[in-house]
């Protein structure tokens, strides 16, 4: 017991473990399933979040293209679900049946080599990580060793972004174009589609979420972590202490995009589909205010964002279809120009403050019962032998101690 | 041949222009063993840009800088640090939002790639060595204390301890002393003079007395050249030195 109150009071394992609290037992038991469902989509975005945490939180690198990264590894996903959607029984009406269908529409008659990786369901998940971190590093090596950094830097990435978008749908034939690849059913045959496979894929939504927020909590305590915010600092002090600053930013943007890719491939198994809408400028920028409102150093904080941000949006647009979009914007604003370190922020220069004193004013009450109550029992044992009027004095002390014990307890 | 005497430093024929402009021009400078050489100098006549291009920060446009008889001016600034060299900057360049004891643990010179920072352990090893570090340079008790909330005169004290954790065979300064109250000088002095000792160091710096305090030698730069060598007595009477310092 002792054990465990020590690791709580640990700095971040607590809020990690609220946080689990309420990914796996408080949102399952109030939710029904439609809005689980949509809670586990939230959480994919989550995954981003907590990419641009350690990228632009700490390392003070802002990319505005992760959407990209979010779709490669969500494309990685929907390619091997649609080959499995696409089997040559189901597809049989098809002139060639056994090809994806929107090849099909596009008049292609064979599969194409890049495909055939993702017939096999581990090649597809070593991808859904292999291939953003692959992207990232080629632009942030070329960028990063050429000392382009800042606002160059996020310019560069929203390129990123508009290419990919324009290449998916461009090449419609491979990559099923603007609709994007649907009808994804099964994976390894089991069906995805239904209410306890939505449940399943919650819960391992959550727990991989959980376990990148833990590897990050690592990585922010190792030096890494620390030489990330010195780079952002100094990054010229860092580089004449005798490190190879464009790798650490290298390699910080290569987590992000991982750590994306796990994020879109889950999204592509809850939603059920993966298109361009996700991968572009906009839904890339979409997905740096989620990580601004949730608090930009904080991983647990980046996860609330993703879950209010997301929250609020459908909740507007269900009762505001018109004003939506204006009351996203306000909530934005809003937010980074009260709390300019998001939520996560908020809850440090405020709510934490106030608890320290409320704690302390508790002990400090503690320690004074305590000293009464010993005081008493001191004097009492005095007293035995004593005349009445002291007896009496010592009592209206016992009776002060009982009462405040009393309300203690109320 | 003659036998060449063994300079840890060593710069021949350096040149580096500014679109035609020559900030250093045929630069030729040699620093010894455990030495302390201060340069002087007016405003603009290429002692930052000296150490720049010493360091890395610059890239020379001609001529070689031999560091313990290897060539530096194909490194990366990173390796060139690796080798043992030293920089401070101007203005105080630490961590602001970490503390004294994560600037100098930062500074440790192990763990320096990216998979050896993830694994870094700050054993006993590096905490004794931060304490003897922030021991030297008087913020020992200050370990804790984020370094924005410093002194002027205690960061640029921390910026130098960051340089000493990584026990560079050459440490340059540039204005070491630049905002020191009096006192503080007086302790910078003395600082300096011990981690000479064991060590080369390059002083930049305009305060006359301080620099009389601790140079060994020192060197007049004028227009991208030296025009003056020697002690500082022997240099202060020199008529160019006067010249250069006192206008035309």
């Amino acid at each position: 017991m002792q054990s465990i109150k020590n690791l709580l009071k640990q700095p971040n394992v607590l809020s990690i473990a609220i946080l689990a609290l309420i990914l796996l037992v408080v949102f399952p038991a109030l939710l029904d399933n439609f809005r689980l469902n949509l809670v586990g989509k939230y959480l994919t975005y989550a995954f981003v979040a907590i990419g641009l945490v350690v990228l632009w939180g700490w390392g003070g690198i802002l990319s505005l293209g992760q959407g990209v990264f979010f779709g490669l590894g969500g494309y990685c996903m929907a390619m091997f679900l649609k080959l499995e959607a696409s089997d040559p029984i189901t597809t049989k009406i098809q002139s060639t049946p056994g090809i994806p269908d929107f090849m099909d529409w596009n008049q292609l008659t064979e599969l194409p080599i890049w495909w055939l990786p993702f017939k096999s369901l581990p090649l597809s998940l070593i991808f859904v990580i292999a291939v953003p971190t692959l992207l990232a590093f080629i632009i942030s090596y070329a960028m990063f060793k050429r000392r382009v950094g800042g606002v160059y830097f996020a310019i560069i990435t929203q390129a990123v972004a508009l290419i990919m978008t324009t290449l998916i749908i461009g090449l419609q034939g491979y990559t099923g174009g603007v609709n994007g690849m649907t009808d994804l059913k099964t994976m390894n045959g089991w069906d995805t589609r239904t209410d306890e496979a939505k449940i399943i894929l919650y819960y391992a939504c959550c727990v991989t979420l959980l376990l990148c927020v833990i590897a990050g909590t690592y990585i922010q305590r190792s030096k890494f972590g620390t030489l990330l915010l010195a780079m952002r600092d100094k990054e010229d002090r860092v580089r004449f202490s005798g490190y190879d600053v464009s790798m650490f930013k290298v390699t910080a943007f290569c987590i992000a995009a991982g750590v994306s890719g796990i994020g879109g491939a889950f999204f592509a198994l809850q939603v059920g589909f993966m298109s361009p809408s996700f991968v572009g400028i906009v839904p890339s920028i979409e997905l740096v205010i989620l990580c601004a409102v949730g608090g930009r150093l904080s991983l647990v904080g980046a996860v609330y964002g993703a879950l209010l941000v997301n929250a609020s949006k459908t909740l507007f647009s269900e009762s505001f279809p018109d004003l939506w979009l204006f009351l996203m914007a306000a909530l934005f604003i809003g937010v980074t120009i009260a709390f300019p370190y998001g939520l996560a922020g908020l809850f440090e220069s405020h709510i934490k403050p106030w608890w320290r004193l409320k704690s302390a004013d508790r002990q400090k009450n503690q320690e004074h019962e305590l000293d009464l109550e010993s005081q008493v029992d001191h004097e009492i044992s005095h007293a035995v032998d004593a005349d009445f009027p002291s007896a009496m004095a010592v009592q209206s002390k016992t009776d002060e101690a009982e009462l405040l014990i009393r309300r203690k307890a109320s | 041949m003659i036998e060449k005497k063994e300079f840890i430093l060593t710069i021949e024929d350096l040149t580096v222009s500014f679109d035609g402009f020559k900030a250093i021009d045929s630069l030729n400078f040699y620093i010894d063993k455990n030495e302390l050489r201060v340069i002087i100098g007016p405003n603009g006549a290429g002692k930052t840009t000296l150490l720049d291009i010493i360091c890395g920060k610059t890239r020379a446009t001609a001529g070689s800088i031999q560091f313990k008889n290897e060539e530096m001016t194909v490194l990366p600034e990173y390796l060139r640090v690796r080798k043992g060299i030293g920089r401070k900057f101007q203005t105080p360049s630490i961590y602001e939002n970490l503390s004294v004891f994560q600037n100098l643990e930062v500074s440790y010179p192990k763990g320096r790639s990216v998979f050896g920072a993830v694994a870094f352990k700050c054993d006993e090893e590096v905490k004794a060595k931060v304490d003897s570090i922030a021991h030297e340079i008087g913020l020992i008790d200050m370990l804790q204390t984020e370094a924005a909330l410093l002194s002027h005169g205690q960061k640029q004290w921390l910026e130098i301890g960051m340089l000493l954790m990584q026990e560079p065979e050459l440490l340059m300064l540039d204005e070491p002393i630049a905002g020191m109250s009096v006192r503080e000088r007086e302790l910078t002095a003395d600082l300096l003079k011990r981690i000479s000792s064991n060590r080369s160091v390059i002083v930049i710096e305009h305060d006359m007395e301080f620099v009389k305090q601790i140079a060994h030698k020192v060197n007049v730069m004028h227009q991208g050249r030296i025009i003056a060598e020697g002690s500082m007595d022997k240099v202060q009477n020199d008529p160019t030195v006067i010249e250069v310092y006192l206008g035309h």
